[in-house]
Order: structure tokens, then C-alpha cells, then sequence
């Protein structure tokens, strides 16, 4: 099946420093993949240079909604772009807006998709309201599919925390995406918070239909939860396969627990 | 008790004006940090239009409120779109600059539009007609407030509440807080941060303007210098309500008109300005982010 996020050669340099270094990736329609590796291998910047915060110094990225257009090139383009391409992510650290309810910050994952603007805000033609009653209607769906409908009015900051990972997912998910990108969703979560997420994360792949991509350093997660495995290390892609493939690769306990180990 | 009523009122509509102007600044502050200089000279841009759009229309024999609001709404246009470049040319290049750069180039347009206007009209003070007519049933109380006074007062209100019903409200709105909070994860939700910062700028303008009009044909003359002076004195305003929010300046304007306007009618006028820093120095000293502003405390 064709792809939905195809990557060649990716490489990043800053400076003389290569961080990325001829990264192949690919993620197939409604299939989690995990990314891992070692701190500092590169796996934040590959997800920067595919949303378009770095602007990738070689090769290409490609995304396709499955069934949909045919392939587009993201690289170059703006982070707002890339999210109405169909991509959407999160990040380590938590980056709700803090001051806005829980509902308010599903709703502006919806920016992309709505079109009206001030003089529609002025005016308050039927169009504007419709879509603003559709903005609505459909964020408290998504706030109920995570999980957190007893917040919705909640300002984001007062959320416990899991909460506020799972209202970050739900605010991904509202731009549609057909690629969801977590980067480290597990980050500080306690076992029981994480099997809920293990959960939350296969759920939103079968009723979404999308494909997740993601970063994780919870190897329990990781394990049960992807179809496939890519493992970095020092910039470069040193192995990828099932996850037993990747349980028993010489090259990956290598990186991980160094040249004695093995 | 009548002549303490009457500099209240001063006050009000002094603050109301202050205000007004304020908005853009701290609007502008709340989105990029960037304290916006030229501000002051798009007020001022906004007065020298509806000076020309008024007179076009009185010579050709119009008369009465429709000029004041054509000519309002002239100059709200034409100082949006002022507004909108300045942005492109002066500060988006710089986005990603040191934030001095952009602070920088905010006094140079400063600078440059005072000195284009003063070369495109006059250095002079010009007249500006009283666009704002006596109301009729304000003549009972027009020893204390004038209709211009109350047409101020009740402008500002009502722009004040249309601002705060489009921020807390619509999707632009909701977009524009987000930008302010966190501007990465905006682009990322897929937020167009370019058009947000845009419709910043020509907000602020627009309502710069409006303030422009209305205290021009107050007090009925100006000159290319105005903005300046009008500039500082809402800056301060911003910053006694606390920069970067939108309440603190209504606030902040409101105070600072009110001791202005007690200042000069108790103490002496030549002391205007004195007070109005005195209060900003003593503001700074015990709040230091303002009436209304939050501490925040610098994350390393």
C-alpha cells in the first residue's frame, strides 16, 4: 500500500554538526510506528524537519491522506501548512495554551478547517454560525473520544496531568490529521496513566483510521503497542523491523547499553 | 462639587482617549513582545486623513454627522493599511531578530512617517473642524460635559466591548490568544500566525484612528508632531495596566487621564506631564508589571 509519510535521505546539519543523517522512513495508512533511540539521536529533530520547524538541509519528505490527492512535498513549507497538509503533533513537554479552556484549545486545532474571519465575526451571517456550531460540536466529540468530557470548561493549566496529555492528542486530532506524531506521550505518566494511554492510542488509530508515528522511551509501550520499529542513533536510522525483530538486534542493544554488553 | 464633576469628566474622555491608543500597543505587545512606536504616528496619520476626507466633503457642501463618519471612516481605512505595512516592511523581516532590532526600527518608522507627513502637508498646526455636533439635549449639562466629551466616552465603551467580545469569542479571537500564549504550537495547530500578527496591527490602527478622529475635532487642531506626545502618553497607559493586557489598558488609560485632568485643575497644568510620570514611576516601583499585568517569572 502506498505510504502515507515517506522520507529519503532526510538530513539535517546544524552547523558542522550532523544531526540527521540519511534518515529513511516510511509509515503505511492506519499503522503505529515507533520511533526510538538513545537521547540525543536525532528523533525531535527528524519530527521538527518533517512539520517544518527546521527546514531539513537534504533530502525529501513526502505525505499522502490515503485514498486522497496524490503526494506532497512538505519540505519548505510552514508548520501551519504541513497541519493543513494533514499532519499533526505533540510535543515532550507539555504545550497546551494554559489560559484558554479545555474546549477553547480543541477548538483552534480547528482553525485550519474553518475559514471565517472578522468581518464574518462581525456580521454573524448564517454561514458563520453554522460553522461556528459545527467548531463546537465537534471539538466536545473529540474531547469526549479522550476521555475528557467532564472538562471541557476547565482553563487547560488547572488539568490533571494526564489530562492535559490527552487534551493535547485531542487537539492534534482536531486538525484532521491522517499522520498523528506523538513525541513522548508517555513522558512522566505512572503505569496506570500509561496503559490508558496504550489504549487511547490504539482506539484513536481504529475509529480515526489515521497513522501514528512516534517517539518513546517507554519500551513496555513501545513493545505492545507498534507495528513496526525504527531505531536511531547518532543521526543515523541503524535498524528498523517488528518489534521482536528489534528486541533481539545486536545493533540496538548495542546503542542502548553499549560495546560490552554484547 | 460641579467643577470637581467637570474635571472628572475631562478626565474620562482624556482616558478614553489614551485608552483607545493604548490598545494597540498592548495588543501588538501581547502578540510579539514588540513595543510598537510608530504607533503613535498611525493615530496621528489617522487625524490628518479625516482632516482631508472632512474638508473634501464640507466644500462640496456636506454637512452634519455623515461627515464625521465618513471622514472616521476614512481614516480608520486608510490608518489600518498604514498599520498593516509598517508591520511588513518595519518588523516581519525581524521576527526572528534580537528583540532590540525590531525596537530599532520601530523608532526609525516613528521617525519617518513624522517627517513624511511634515513634508506631504505642514509643519504648522492646521485646524481641524468640530465634526462632532452639539446635541441638543445635552444643553442642560453642557457647562460640565460636552457633546464631544460624550460622544468620546460612549465610542470608547462600545469599542471596548466589541474588542472583548471578539477576542473572548471568535475564532480569530481564540487564534489570537493562542498566538499570544504560545506562538510555535499556534503555526502548529495549524494557525496562519502571519494573518494573526497582521490582523493585530490593523486592529490596533483602527482603533488608534477612531481616537485620532475624535480627540482632533476635540480639540481642533493638529500638527505631524501629535502622535508623539499622544504615543507616550498611551504607552504609559499600557504599561500602569500592565503591557500585554487589554483590560490594563482600558485601566491604565482611564487612571492616567483622571489624574491629568485632577492634576492640572488643583494643582497646576504646567505640571501636566509631571504627574502623569510621577504615577508611572511610583506604579513601576510598587507593581512593576502593572495594575493588571501578571509577574512572570522568567523560565530558564
Amino acid at each position: 500500500m502506498e505510504p502515507v509519510l515517506d522520507v529519503h535521505q532526510l538530513t539535517m546539519n546544524f552547523g558542522g554538526l550532523r544531526a540527521l543523517d540519511s534518515v529513511d522512513l516510511d509509515v503505511r495508512p492506519k499503522e503505529i510506528v515507533a520511533l526510538i533511540g538513545p537521547n540525543g539521536a536525532g528523533k525531535t529533530t527528524f519530527f521538527n524537519c518533517i512539520t517544518g520547524i527546521y527546514e531539513p538541509t537534504g533530502g525529501d519528505v513526502f505525505a499522502a491522506r490515503p485514498g486522497g490527492a496524490r503526494k506532497a512535498r512538505l519540505n519548505g513549507l510552514k508548520p501551519n501548512q504541513v497541519t493543513e497538509k494533514g499532519l499533526a503533533r505533540t510535543f515532550q513537554n507539555i504545550r497546551l495554551f494554559p489560559n484558554m479552556t479545555a474546549l477553547e484549545n480543541v477548538m483552534i486545532g480547528r482553525h485550519c478547517r474553518t475559514s471565517s474571519g472578522i468581518v464574518g465575526a462581525i456580521f454573524r451571517g448564517p454561514r458563520t454560525r453554522r460553522e461556528e456550531r459545527e467548531t463546537v460540536a465537534r471539538s466536545h466529540e473529540l474531547l469526549e473520544k479522550v476521555d475528557l468530557a467532564e472538562y471541557v470548561n476547565e482553563l487547560a493549566s488547572n488539568l490533571p496531568y494526564g489530562a492535559q496529555r490527552r487534551l493535547e492528542i485531542a487537539r492534534a486530532l482536531a486538525t484532521e490529521p491522517f499522520l498523528l506524531l506523538l513525541d513522548e506521550p508517555a513522558a512522566g505518566m505512572n503505569p496506570q496513566e500509561t496503559l490508558e494511554l496504550d489504549e487511547l492510542i490504539t482506539r484513536i488509530r481504529d475509529e480515526e483510521g489515521i497513522s501514528i508515528l512516534l517517539i518513546e522511551h517507554d519500551m513496555k509501550l513501545v513493545m505492545s503497542l507498534s507495528d513496526r520499529i525504527f531505531v536511531m542513533d547518532y543521526g543515523r536510522k541503524i535498524a528498523e523491523g517488528s518489534p521482536e525483530q528489534i528486541r533481539v538486534n545486536p545493533e540496538v542493544i548495542k546503542a542502548y547499553l553499549g560495546e560490552e554488553a554484547v | 462639587m460641579e467643577y470637581f464633576l467637570e474635571l472628572f469628566l475631562g478626565g474620562l474622555t482624556r482616558g478614553s482617549i489614551y485608552a483607545l491608543i493604548a490598545l494597540g500597543y498592548t495588543m501588538v505587545y501581547g502578540i510579539i513582545q514588540l513595543i510598537n512606536f510608530a504607533h503613535g504616528e498611525i493615530y496621528m496619520i489617522g487625524a490628518f486623513t479625516a482632516l482631508i476626507v472632512a474638508n473634501v466633503l464640507t466644500l462640496n457642501g456636506m454637512q452634519g454627522i455623515a461627515v464625521l463618519v465618513i471622514a472616521a471612516v476614512a481614516a480608520l481605512v486608510w490608518s489600518s493599511a498604514y498599520g498593516y505595512t509598517v508591520e511588513k516592511i518595519a518588523y516581519k523581516p525581524l521576527r526572528d531578530a534580537p528583540r532590540l532590532s525590531p525596537l530599532i526600527s520601530a523608532i526609525g518608522m516613528s521617525i519617518f512617517l513624522q517627517n513624511y507627513v511634515l513634508l506631504a502637508q505642514t509643519s504648522d498646526f492646521v485646524s481641524f473642524p468640530s465634526l462632532i455636533p452639539d446635541f441638543a439635549f445635552m444643553d442642560p449639562v453642557a457647562h460640565i460635559m460636552s457633546s464631544a466629551e460624550l460622544v468620546i466616552v460612549a465610542t470608547t465603551v462600545v469599542v471596548m466591548i466589541l474588542l472583548n467580545l471578539l477576542i473572548k469569542y471568535t475564532r480569530m479571537g481564540k487564534a489570537m490568544r493562542a498566538t499570544a500564549q504560545d506562538k510555535t504550537m499556534a503555526v502548529l495547530s495549524g494557525v496562519n500566525v502571519n494573518r494573526v500578527i497582521s490582523t493585530t496591527f490593523v486592529i490596533g490602527s483602527a482603533l488608534a484612528a477612531v481616537g485620532g478622529v475624535l480627540i482632533a475635532s476635540h480639540i481642533g487642531q493638529i500638527n505631524f508632531f501629535i502622535g508623539f506626545i499622544a504615543g507616550i502618553k498611551a504607552f504609559t497607559a499600557a504599561v500602569l495596566g500592565g503591557i500585554g493586557s487589554i483590560p490594563g489598558a482600558a485601566l491604565g488609560g482611564l487612571v492616567l487621564g483622571l489624574t491629568e485632568s485632577f492634576a492640572t485643575g488643583y494643582v497646576s497644568s504646567d505640571y501636566e506631564d509631571v504627574f502623569a510620570f510621577v504615577l508611572l514611576v511610583l506604579i513601576l516601583i510598587f507593581r512593576p508589571a502593572g495594575i493588571l499585568g501578571r509577574s512572570t517569572t522568567q523560565k530558564v
